[in-house]
């Protein structure tokens, strides 16, 4: 138990030195999730929302397949990206594998579903009576689609949050395709596993608390920017 | 319009003074997100440079050079040094290392990921090049793999070589799981394959070792994580001296080295270029300078002296001073 107390003095030192590695590893690390979200985000929502509204063959199975991804082990999808983008595989040519761009997007192929499916869930918890209000008063689909998009966005926030935090907590992509590499691509889950297979466990709690303290922080801001309008 | 969530809820209640810590606290999260950003931007300039065709052409632009290594070189700090002083030297260069069990390591050689590898696992290796994956096999130093295990000795194997001792704990560990365990690393790495090896050679193939019961633990993980399991189940186990010498240091572990000498416990580190016959776009000079690098002087230098000050004696013996025969 000492050792979480120790964790504890240890994060607070590591931020009031303004430790250069821990920097480096903060900065990295917010870079590439909170890009991969913003990107996520962006692909998701537009997609969420079509599927939502249109009624199509097949749609309930898509969306299992899309639930189902939610549970898709981290190192998997890792994995599967670094086959293809290996100087082996057929994105070899791009140069991506051990960098922060190939980073980003395994992020992104990681949080896709879960963005994908919650904004359809968000959606589908708007009353229907707004989209058919929306489409009487002579809406085209794009406006009504954004309609039932800015009625449900603080559900929709939720799930923009959610995929925050599985791509920021998240350490098979980050180590598969970025190497763990010191100094370019290491981020705190891979500095924590690092340190850990090194006994350094002090360090690793404290690169632990650090890291959620870094999530609360951006959590109040989402949610700050939510409710100000 | 105004709706609360929980947080802003909290938000809401919060002490005026809280609330203008708070938005301090955001306006300088986002002034270091902003800078946080326009850094790491840079980056994809310098990854453009180092296409294929550049990397000769433009000498003094910088070029990425790709290491793919065993755990025990990196975690112990050994490349960071030499990273440093080859950097220094190069300063054109931009080493990138990457760490893994030997197994991985060979992967990304073989896969035209990595320029260069720097192992520790013979056997591999030799077929590593025969199979014109890299250029040559170059040994660069070496330390001795140790059987460690609890202070009190359950099995007995002090005194013993390699061999016997692997026998002695099999025995002891089929009479009696409580008392003698051996953890494995399970992992194919440079170390699990010469546990393999060890196995091999007392006359018992691996596969029986593997199956014969409680005993024998696999843990499956690296070599930090194995000797945690060994300590905690006060198992046997197989480690490179250095990974448990910063274990010790630490004063993570209470288990002891106890068989540390004898050929069959030689653990040799080399370096391999990766052959760019087969693997047009690695940084064939660049893997070619890092290894006249760690046979210089100068690299030997380092690694003699890596780890006298933090462990009061060296982790590596450099190659320059001749395997002992």
């Amino acid at each position: 138990m000492n050792e979480i107390i120790l964790a504890i003095f240890q994060a607070i030192e590591l931020i009031v030195e303004l430790d250069p590695k821990l920097i480096q590893i903060t900065k990295l690390s917010l870079y590439i999730s909170l890009t991969a979200t913003l990107i996520g985000s962006l692909i998701s929502i537009p997609i969420g929302g079509m599927i939502y509204y249109y009624e199509f063959w097949g749609k309930r199975t898509i969306i299992n397949l899309i639930q189902t991804l939610y549970s898709v082990p981290t190192v998997l999808v890792g994995l599967f990206l670094f086959l293809l983008i290996s100087q082996q595989g057929p994105f070899g040519f791009l140069k991506l594998l051990f960098t922060p761009t190939g980073m980003i997007i395994g992020q992104v192929l990681l949080i896709l579903p879960l963005l994908i499916g919650f904004t359809i869930t968000a959606l589908v918890g708007v009353s229907t009576q707004i989209k058919e209000l929306a489409i009487s008063l002579g809406a085209s689909t794009y406006q009504t689609i954004i309609t039932i998009i800015k009625e449900a966005r603080y559900a929709i926030m939720s799930a923009v949050i959610l995929g925050f935090g599985r791509a920021i907590s998240e350490v098979g992509v980050a180590i598969l395709i970025g190497g763990n590499i010191r100094g370019f691509t290491r981020t705190f889950t891979t500095a924590i596993s690092l340190e850990t297979s090194r006994g350094n466990l002090v360090l690793s709690i404290a690169l632990g608390f650090i890291l959620l303290s870094l999530s609360l922080i951006i959590n109040f801001l989402l949610n700050y920017l939510q409710g100000k309008d | 319009m105004f709706k609360y969530t929980f947080l802003t809820k909290i938000l809401f209640y919060m002490e005026k003074s809280m609330r203008k810590a708070f938005f301090i606290l955001m306006v300088l999260l986002s002034v270091f997100l902003a800078t946080g950003c326009t850094d790491t931007e840079q980056q994809p300039d310098t990854t453009t440079i180092t296409e294929p065709d550049t990397t000769t052409t433009a000498q003094s632009e910088t070029s990425k050079l790709i290491v793919s290594t065993t755990t025990s070189l990196e975690d112990t700090g050994l490349l960071e040094e030499i990273e440093a002083a080859f950097e220094d030297k190069y300063p054109g260069v931009d080493v990138l290392v990457i760490s893994g069990g030997t197994g991985i390591a060979i992967q990304y050689g073989e896969r035209g990921d990595a320029d260069i590898l720097l192992t520790h696992d013979k056997s591999r290796e030799e077929e590593f090049v025969n199979n014109g994956f890299g250029t040559n096999r170059t040994e660069i130093a070496y330390n001795y793999f140790w059987i460690v295990g609890p202070e009190n000795d359950p099995a007995g194997i002090n005194g013993l070589n390699a061999t016997e001792a692997f026998t002695r704990i099999m025995e002891e560990g089929q009479n009696d799981s409580d008392q003698v365990k051996f953890a494995s690393r399970g992992d194919d790495s440079g170390t699990h394959a010469r546990e393999k090896k060890i196995w091999e050679s007392t006359g018992v193939s691996y596969g029986e070792i593997n199956s014969s019961g409680e005993w024998y633990i696999e843990s499956g993980r690296g070599m930090g994580e194995t000797l945690l399991l060994s300590n905690e189940q006060n198992a046997y186990t197989l480690t490179d001296s250095g990974t448990f010498l910063a274990y010790t240091n630490e004063g993570r572990i209470q288990i002891v080295p106890i068989v540390t000498a004898g050929d069959e416990l030689l653990n040799v580190y080399a370096a391999m270029p990766v052959n760019p016959e087969k693997h047009p776009n690695v940084n064939y000079e660049g893997a070619q300078n890092f290894v006249d690098f760690l046979v210089s002087s100068e690299g030997q230098e380092i690694i003699g002296n890596f780890g006298r000050e933090q462990y009061g004696e060296p982790l590596f013996t450099p190659i320059s001073e001749g395997l002992p025969s």
